[in-house]
């Protein structure tokens, strides 16, 4: 039976020069996992927002066509209405979060449709067990971390129960170990109580495995419409940036059908008779274990040399910080972390590791309650929302023209700075940040591809590797495994305010289960290059 | 000023009772006169404070926020008001000031303003710290939803503002050169939170807010802290509203400070501590 059902929708939003969904015809069923996916802007977001009813109720614009939620038809119905059937969940927890405390956050979709106190009581706690959240329902929501307030969210959109649950990268702003279990928990929600998950993502090789099928956008209109391997035939051959890194790699190794996951990467080399084996520990000659923790030294043959990064002639340099809250914990606890000129660093961890304070202690917005930071010139910072660098009311209020010139904005230079995408508003910050007269010794950047497409990801990586070409120390604080192979030459990673690991991004993101990608994963080769010239060695055998 | 839940028996009472409380207490602060029983009310919400364990706060609070308006009040009252016999200086007649005095009677009627302003700051501080807001909008919903849900949203959203203006000010941090204008500052922080505003609006919506229906009445059993919050709103405001109109607990600034009552004032004032922190004395069953 078909939940939701879209003929023929068209739409553009007020102002808008194109439209944002055109001609899109999709119906999805009971019980189905559908993944969304598509680049940046290309109507991902509006096609959830047309079916929880925002657009256009919300948004107004121009709506063309027959939108329909369980019998629902959004002419008629608004969002309200509308939420009876289908839960909806948006990429910032922040922004969704009404109550002060998570029962009364989980209850109030409850309380608006007037079900009795019994029946809300019910559904708090029923939602809160689901969702392994029941210790948290007496803590204020503003206590809560990302994860746990994401997860809060998801329940309060679960709690009545709703036939349809659709989710605007609710993984974005998680951690890999909160984003693989908020994946696995919806996959657990589809199963066990067959409720239809629609889910729009970046990091299709986080949720590829659970679904069952998968729905393209491109510029608007339903490109492809296929089950996950199918999908990724399509992809590989029109759009291979929306590819899983598993698929590339397969698809470079001439092997196909292309895997959605990692358990159907290894199956498919398995039955092919390549051994490929199962990731591991990092062996020996990599990190050297001390007192139970990988030490910061490396030994592995990729690493640069102690020397070169404990040097006076460092970029930037962190000598045993740390960083004490008042009445709190520690968040950094004597951090020993040198950059060389031109050295390009991914700085991983989980939410709270303590990424986002070290990178403040490097351009004084915070100072080290022990310990030093020193840098041979200025440290340019961006922090996790550009938007928060923009005050002007147009591009060009904000940069002289040469410089929009040559970081690719001028043909901006009349349009407001909000109205900017996700990645023009970045790329926009990071020139001003990084403008003014001295060239900065390091630029950081905090977790910067957070709700960004892969193609935007690979730009990104191409200018921190011209800022390092120029002798400019780069260090990123990022969740993205694949983005950090991409641009850095080296990797560190954090844990409870240390440092955990330090090398090579051989040695750190190859051997592990949530810091690794997708393709280390299967073969322990770290891009689908190096996996597929493994994969390719290992057949010749 | 944020509410937080703790293991105390104010935690613990319905928030009606909770906040009948709070307010009988601001009660015998907005009607009394005497510096006694204005001094009591301060310290019996101080006290409650703490054995709700919200003592830092709400004592941080009146603190930071009361003392300055009694100092201002106290410092203020001498120089604007011409009232009172015992002169004890002499200031201005340097144009274009003229000469004034300044009587001790002023002075005392400033301070007790201030004493007062005090106490109801404290009480205040108290309520926004052991009241559920969440358990406070369901009170208020039966009777008007949307006013209600529009108040504590506003509240909510002040602590998201302000995380969102402490982010906007490291943003100009790290931009090098010269600071950014203020009018450009500002238009940038209205933008942000008219963002912000229209970001909620939409969760309003898809959470079911547009057509909320009314609230099912829900019917719980007393417990033996609402009981006992009850008597004891119920205790001091008797206490508060007798004193005044039996003139136990009178005073006047002027012509001459006068405080009425003697060891009455005295009484009243213990009482109303007492019968204040009683009921923080039963702690059984306030863990949640």
């Amino acid at each position: 039976m078909s939940l939701l059902r879209l003929q023929r929708v068209s739409y553009r939003y007020p102002g808008a020069e194109r439209p944002s969904l055109r001609d899109v015809d999709l119906e999805i069923g009971d019980g189905e996992f559908v993944v969304l996916c598509g680049l940046s802007a290309w109507g991902k977001s509006t096609l959830l927002r047309a079916a929880c009813g925002l657009v256009p109720h919300f948004h107004g614009g121009r709506f063309d066509g027959r939108l329909v939620v369980g019998g629902l038809d959004t002419r008629e119905h608004g969002p309200s209405d509308i939420a009876a059937v289908a839960g909806t969940l948006f990429q910032d927890p922040e922004t969704q979060t009404v109550m002060g405390s998570v029962r009364s956050e989980i209850a109030f979709g409850l309380e608006n449709r007037g079900w009795s106190a019994a029946a809300v009581a019910r559904g708090v706690e029923e939602a809160a067990l689901a969702l392994g959240i029941a210790p948290l329902l007496d803590r204020s929501t503003s206590e809560l971390s990302g994860g746990e307030l994401q997860r809060v969210a998801l329940a309060a959109a679960l709690a009545g129960r709703p036939r349809l649950v659709l989710l605007d990268e609710p993984t974005s702003q998680l951690d890999p170990v909160a984003g693989d279990e908020l994946v696995w928990l919806l996959r657990r929600l589809n199963e066990e109580w067959g409720t239809a998950i629609v889910l729009a993502e970046h990091r299709l090789e986080r949720c590829l495995p659970a679904a069952d099928r998968v729905v393209a956008l491109v510029d608007g209109a339903v490109a492809c419409d296929a089950p996950p391997a199918a999908f990724l035939e399509w992809a590989m051959a029109n759009e291979p940036s929306l590819a899983t890194p598993a698929a590339r790699m397969f698809s470079l190794a001439g092997l196909s059908p292309l895997p959605p996951g990692v358990k159907a990467a290894r199956t498919a080399l398995r039955a092919r008779g390549i051994e490929v084996s199962a990731p591991t520990a990092p062996a020996a000659d990599a990190p050297t274990e001390r007192r139970g923790r990988i030490s910061a030294r490396w030994v592995g043959t990729h690493a640069p040399t102690p020397s070169r990064r404990r040097g006076r002639d460092a970029a930037l340099r962190f000598e045993r910080v740390w960083f004490e809250r008042r009445g709190g914990r520690a968040v950094l606890r004597g951090i020993d972390l040198a950059l060389a000129p031109g050295e390009r660093v991914a700085l991983m961890g989980r939410n709270g590791a303590g990424k986002s304070t070290l990178l403040r202690h490097a351009n004084g917005l915070l100072q080290p309650t022990r310990g030093k930071v020193g840098a041979a010139g200025r440290v340019a910072l961006l922090l996790q929302h550009p938007g928060d660098v923009l005050v002007a009311d147009r591009v060009d209020g904000e940069l002289d023209r040469a410089t929009l010139q040559r970081v690719g904005l001028d043909h901006l230079a009349e349009r407001h700075p909000r109205d900017l995408s996700g990645g023009e508003r970045q790329r926009l910050a990071l020139a001003i940040v990084t403008s003014g007269e001295d060239t900065p010794a390091a630029v950081c950047l905090d977790e910067p591809t957070r709700g960004m497409d892969r193609l935007h990801k690979t730009h990104l990586a191409e200018t921190l590797r011209g800022y390092a070409d120029d002798g400019i120390a780069v260090l990123v604080a990022t969740h993205d495994p694949e983005f950090a192979v991409q641009f850095a030459d080296r990797v560190v990673l954090m844990g409870e305010g240390e440092l955990i690991a330090d090398g090579d991004p051989h040695d750190v993101l190859a051997g592990g289960w949530y810091f690794a990608t997708e393709t280390a994963r299967v073969c322990g080769a770290l891009t689908p290059e190096e996996g597929a010239a493994l994969i390719t060695e290992r057949a010749r055998r | 000023m944020t509410y937080r839940r703790r293991a105390s028996p104010l935690h613990a009472a319905r928030a009606s009772v909770a906040c009948l409380w709070c307010a009988a207490l601001a009660l015998a602060a907005v009607i009394s006169w005497h510096p006694l029983v204005l001094a009591a009310v301060l310290l019996a919400a101080l006290l409650a404070a703490a054995a709700a364990g919200v003592g830092r706060e709400v004592g941080r609070f009146t603190l930071l926020i009361g003392l300055p308006i009694a100092v201002l009040f106290t410092v203020i009252n001498p120089l604007i008001s011409r009232e009172g016999l015992t002169v004890v200086a002499r200031l201005g007649g340097v144009w274009p000031v003229p000469e004034f005095e300044v009587t001790a009677e002023a002075i005392a009627y400033g301070a007790v303003t201030g004493l007062r302003a005090m106490a109801i700051i404290a009480c205040c501080a108290l309520y926004f710290s052991a009241v559920d807001p969440d358990r406070v909008l369901r009170l208020f919903r039966r009777f008007g939803f949307r006013s209600a849900l529009t108040a504590t949203l506003a509240t909510r959203l002040v602590g998201v503002l302000a995380a969102d203006a402490r982010r906007l000010a490291d943003g100009q941090r790290c931009r090098p050169g010269s600071p950014a204008s203020r009018l450009a500052l500002v238009r940038a922080v209205t933008a942000g939170a008219l963002d912000r505003a229209g970001d909620v609006a939409a969760a309003l919506e898809v959470r079911g807010y547009g057509g909320a229906a009314a609230p099912a009445r829900a019917r719980v059993a007393w417990s033996r802290h609402d009981v006992a919050f009850a008597l004891s709103a119920a205790a001091i405001a008797a206490l508060a509203i007798g004193a005044q109109a039996a003139g136990v607990a009178g005073f006047d600034a002027y012509p001459r400070v006068e405080l009425h009552g003697g060891l009455g004032a005295g009484a009243i004032a213990a009482s109303l501590v007492a019968a204040g922190l009683a009921p923080f004395a039963d702690r059984r069953g306030i863990a949640r």
